[in-house]
């Protein structure tokens, strides 16, 4: 890891025909400085001494991965500074604990990952995924865990309700949030407006979704009444959290686009407007694509605004202007929560793993989605 | 000059022109109106609880006492949060933008920007079930040990479930913020500025001491402060993990509670006053969120006058 | 096919800053024009003044008289698009629309502006305009192909293709070979040749043997100083502007001396 060691100065001139071999003589270079095997030597006394220092109090694999991680940077850097003084040993600790850094950060992302497909794959079958809730009561959960019967009630009724509401939020976001950045790029000149936008866009970045929430709630309930509930007003919730991210992005695709075309379109006497839908919206359209795509992963994920505004429902509701609607994140948090039968905790647990690993297979592929957008339908860099 | 005949399709077609702007406006307007109905909203249905009787709140003392413990339970959890990642954080940066090779580099910012993919409640799960029972015998042996320091008090949760289970799930979720936000930033620290400090001789630990953080720190101060707005307002990981109670300063004990667990775990059954109340401490949460994301936003602004960058 | 330009007393401003000041000139019909003068000058901002395109940069306007036949371009009342439409305009860098292919490209002004037009009309269209451009034999093989898989001296003329088939009156070329190989600069030359017997054409360049080559007349522009306006300096027969300038400044021009 050091930037002398690296380097590629010859340490031995071959034997060339017509030459004497030269007697093999340490580079200058390198003098001073720890020879290759040391760090992996390093690396394999700590493992052996991780071992059996995590064997003393109950092994585990956690406190064994603790224990080497810490005996091999501890190790590593005090024998780097003894070997090539002060300076290189805060250097080789620096470098040890960024690298420590990163391996943790991959830690609870693994352990997620695990946990969802471990848990969520025994509950996946064609009876989850095309059942509601309705009628499934703590009495089903009794008798399926006493008889070892398959585990009943699906998510069915939340993946509807989780499609249905994101259109929604979609269907009103996207438009805004298009909109908006088409003023801020190509009409706001940067003028008092379009900076007060883009200043309240930031705000609207940082509200919390709960209290997106409560705002389409007191919205809905100031219009219809206290106990307006129902999937409308969840997706009014989503699209404050949705429309700043969707401006975000098109903005920045838009500014991208050269300006040479634009100005290419209006020498040839076409309109502003036709310029924008035509040309403009066009070239930027797999960045702003991806930027909506992105956009709809973060929001149909979301669970407070949805647990405040759609409540919760055990059937399935096609309708998002009435009635209360389920999502699958609310459906998670209510399996989890309050368990259908407050006895026999398994199968909603069951149920709450399955929901959240099909949730994840969605956001996932909003994801790789958004990805393969920007890369497949990015305009010819030809020029 | 009547005869003009540039004049002849004159206003032809620039019915289009108008409309469009005019809708790209009214979006414009149509976010600021937004904004402010938040607020105004937020505030007529909150209005009752301010209005009322003080024993008719719960606990029964007014607003404040009500409020007050449940903001310390949020900056609490939060600020538990910011302090595992917010070291970890840059150090993930760091590894990203000048440690990993080269060819790795982007593959893994991505990996990292999966941890900010993955949906809050399916956090909160992971912290209900698995996180808060394997953190019981750390908790055990804390409070054994170092039970004289008051945030390490026992008898420890048997469960798991209390406020620093909490902060470490939420530090999971604001991670991938602070790590996108700073690693932007240390690759725009100017090349040269590294080279020169490369040249003297400098270590790689020292070039980054010299030259990259000096560059970067308004914008890792910025990061850490959206990571602290999304702590702050983040309600599945708290709702589900947290064994809720009353404010209490041992951290491996369950109680304590956060504004927008409050309103997530009470909303569904409130009515009323209650009601109310819970629109009030999201009001509560919507103005320190703010404050929070202003100042960031400030120390942004600021910063790129300075940097002449843009 | 083709009208005069006059333009009468007319300064150019960046909001408050004027960037050209006081042109009078008379352009012919079926003529080529050619703009010269040292950077900064405002030979390209007066250009940009012609068809209207000054004022889509912000902050920018003109006082003063622009007639095309007679009718003023600035009257209050004349709709830029009208102008543009009439006054073509091509640019230094090629700039086909990345999105479409050739044969929609050089429909662009027709498509975009949503005129109908047939099938059979539209592929007379787009061959008469390609031929017109010397380019036709090059893509006729490939005309659903993306414009930007060109060559550069080929996008150019791609993009004079475009400004043809709108069948304007005039065509404005700002430096359209200063990103060009020579081979490609020759062909964009003898195509302005070409064009003149339809068209009025105007051309800004910075290569001065370019200008003595394909131009009727020419211009000089020059600038006193940086902040100060550019101007007129002459404007006169090609012939006369190379070989017996009227002005000292001219004649240092296209000696050599400066620019």
């Amino acid at each position: 890891m050091n930037t002398l060691t690296t380097n590629k100065l010859p340490k031995n001139p071959r034997q060339q025909p017509g030459r004497p071999p030269v007697a093999r003589k340490r580079n200058a270079l390198s003098k001073g400085h720890l020879p290759r095997w040391a760090l992996p030597g390093i690396a394999v006394g700590s493992l052996i001494l991780g071992a059996a220092g995590s064997t003393l109090g109950g092994f585990s694999v956690v406190t064994f991965a603790i224990y080497t991680a810490i005996i091999f940077v501890v190790a590593s850097s005090t024998i780097t500074t003894l070997v090539e003084g002060a300076r290189r040993g805060k250097n080789a600790l620096a470098t040890h604990l960024v690298y420590a850094a990163f391996l943790l950060a991959l830690i609870p992302l693994a352990s997620v990952l695990y946990t969802v497909l471990e848990k969520g794959l025994p509950g996946i079958n064609t009876h989850f995924l095309f059942h509601s809730m309705n009628g499934i009561t703590g009495a089903t959960d009794n008798a399926s865990v006493e008889d070892g019967t398959p585990v009943l009630g699906g998510a069915y009724h939340a993946v509807i309700g989780t499609l249905l509401i994101t259109l929604w939020s979609s269907l009103i976001s996207v438009p805004v949030g298009m909109l908006t950045a088409i003023y801020l790029v190509e009409y706001g000149k940067n003028g008092p407006l379009a900076r007060g936008i883009t200043f309240f866009v930031d705000v609207m970045t940082g509200i919390p979704s709960i209290v997106a929430g409560l705002f389409a709630t007191a919205l809905f309930a100031v219009l219809m009444g206290p106990t307006a509930r129902m999937g409308i007003v969840a997706a009014v919730a989503l699209s404050v959290l949705m429309i700043p991210t969707v401006v975000r992005s098109t903005e920045e695709m838009l500014k991208i686009v050269p300006n040479e075309l634009r100005e290419a379109a209006y020498a040839l006497g076409v309109r502003k407007w036709r310029t924008i839908a035509k040309v403009v919206i066009p070239t930027a359209i797999s960045g702003i694509a991806s930027g909506v795509t992105l956009a709809i992963a973060r929001v149909i994920g979301e669970t407070a605004p949805i647990l405040v505004t759609a409540g919760l429902a055990n059937n399935i509701n096609v309708n998002v202007f009435g009635n209360w609607m389920a999502t699958l994140p609310t459906f998670i948090y209510y399996q989890i929560l309050t368990p259908t039968s407050p006895t026999n905790v398994d199968p909603s647990i069951q149920r709450a793993w399955a929901a959240a690993l099909l949730l994840i297979v969605m956001v996932m592929v909003l994801n790789l989605g958004a990805r393969l957008i920007a890369s497949l339908f990015a305009p010819k860099k030809g020029r | 000059m009547t005869t003009n005949a540039l004049r002849r399709n004159g206003s032809k077609g620039q019915a289009g022109d108008k409309i469009f702007s005019g809708a790209a406006l009214g979006a414009g307007i149509l976010i600021l109106a937004t904004l402010l109905a938040v607020a105004v909203f937020l505030l007529i249905q909150a209005l009752p609880t301010f209005m009322a009787d003080p024993t008719l709140i719960s606990g029964g003392a007014g607003f404040f006492s009500y409020i007050y413990p449940i903001v310390i339970g949020t900056v609490i959890a939060a600020a538990i949060a910011l302090l595992i990642a917010t070291p970890v954080g840059i150090a993930v940066a760091l590894f990203i933008s000048h440690y990993a090779p080269r060819r790795l580099a982007s593959g893994l910012g991505y990996v990292i920007d999966l941890l900010a993919a993955i949906p809050s409640v399916i956090y909160g799960a992971w912290g209900y079930l698995v996180l808060a029972p394997a953190l019981v015998p750390t908790f055990q042996w804390l409070s054994e040990n170092l039970g004289f320091i008051p945030i390490f008090a026992g008898p420890a949760s048997q469960t798991g479930k209390t406020i620093l289970t909490a902060g470490i799930v939420l530090a999971v979720m604001v991670l991938p913020i602070i790590t996108s936000l700073s690693r932007e930033i240390f690759l725009q620290t100017p090349k040269l500025h590294e080279e020169a400090s490369l040249a003297l001789g400098a270590t790689r630990w020292e070039m980054i001491t010299m030259s990259v953080l000096p560059f970067a720190r308004p914008g890792i101060i910025s990061a850490v402060m959206l990571g602290l707005g999304r702590a702050l307002g983040e309600t599945m990981a708290v709702a589900l993990v947290l064994s809720t109670g009353g404010l209490i300063p041992s951290l491996v004990k369950s109680g304590n509670q956060t504004i927008a667990a409050e309103i997530a775990l009470n909303f569904p059954e409130a009515f009323g006053l209650r009601l109310s109340e819970l629109i009030a401490a999201g009001l509560v949460l919507f103005v320190i969120t703010l404050v929070v994301n202003l100042i960031a936003r400030a120390i942004i602004a600021r910063h790129k006058e300075f940097s002449g960058a843009n | 096919m083709s009208k005069r330009i006059d333009v009468k007393d007319l300064n150019v401003y960046y909001t408050n800053f004027l960037a050209v000041e006081d042109v009078n000139i008379e352009i012919e019909a079926k003529s080529v024009t050619a703009f010269i003068g040292p950077s900064g000058c405002g030979k390209s901002t007066f250009l940009r003044t012609l068809n209207r395109m000054h004022e889509v940069i912000p902050g920018g306007r003109v006082e003063g008289e622009v007639l095309l036949d007679g009718d003023n371009l600035y009257e209050s009342g004349v709709d830029p698009v009208t102008v543009r439409s009439q006054i073509g305009m091509v640019f230094q860098r090629p700039n086909p629309f990345p999105t479409m292919s050739i044969k929609d490209n050089v429909l662009a002004g027709v498509k975009l502006n949503n005129k109908k037009i047939s099938r059979s009309d539209a592929d007379a269209l787009v061959e008469k305009s390609l031929r017109g451009a010397n380019l036709w034999n090059e893509v006729k093989d490939r005309l659903d192909k993306p414009g930007s898989g060109l060559s550069g001296g080929q996008q150019q003329r791609l993009c004079i293709a475009r400004t043809i088939a709108v069948k304007p009156q005039v065509i404005l070329m700002d430096e359209p070979c200063s990103a060009l190989d020579p081979i490609s600069t020759l062909a964009i030359e003898d195509l302005i040749n070409e064009l003149k017997n339809e068209f009025t054409v105007v051309i800004v360049t910075h290569n001065m043997q370019q200008a003595a080559r394909v131009s009727d007349k020419t211009a000089f522009f020059n600038i006193a100083g940086t902040g100060k306006p550019g101007k007129l300096i002459e404007y006169a027969e090609t012939a006369t502007i190379f070989s017996n300038p009227g002005v000292k400044a001219t004649e240092d021009y296209v000696s050599g001396r400066f620019g």
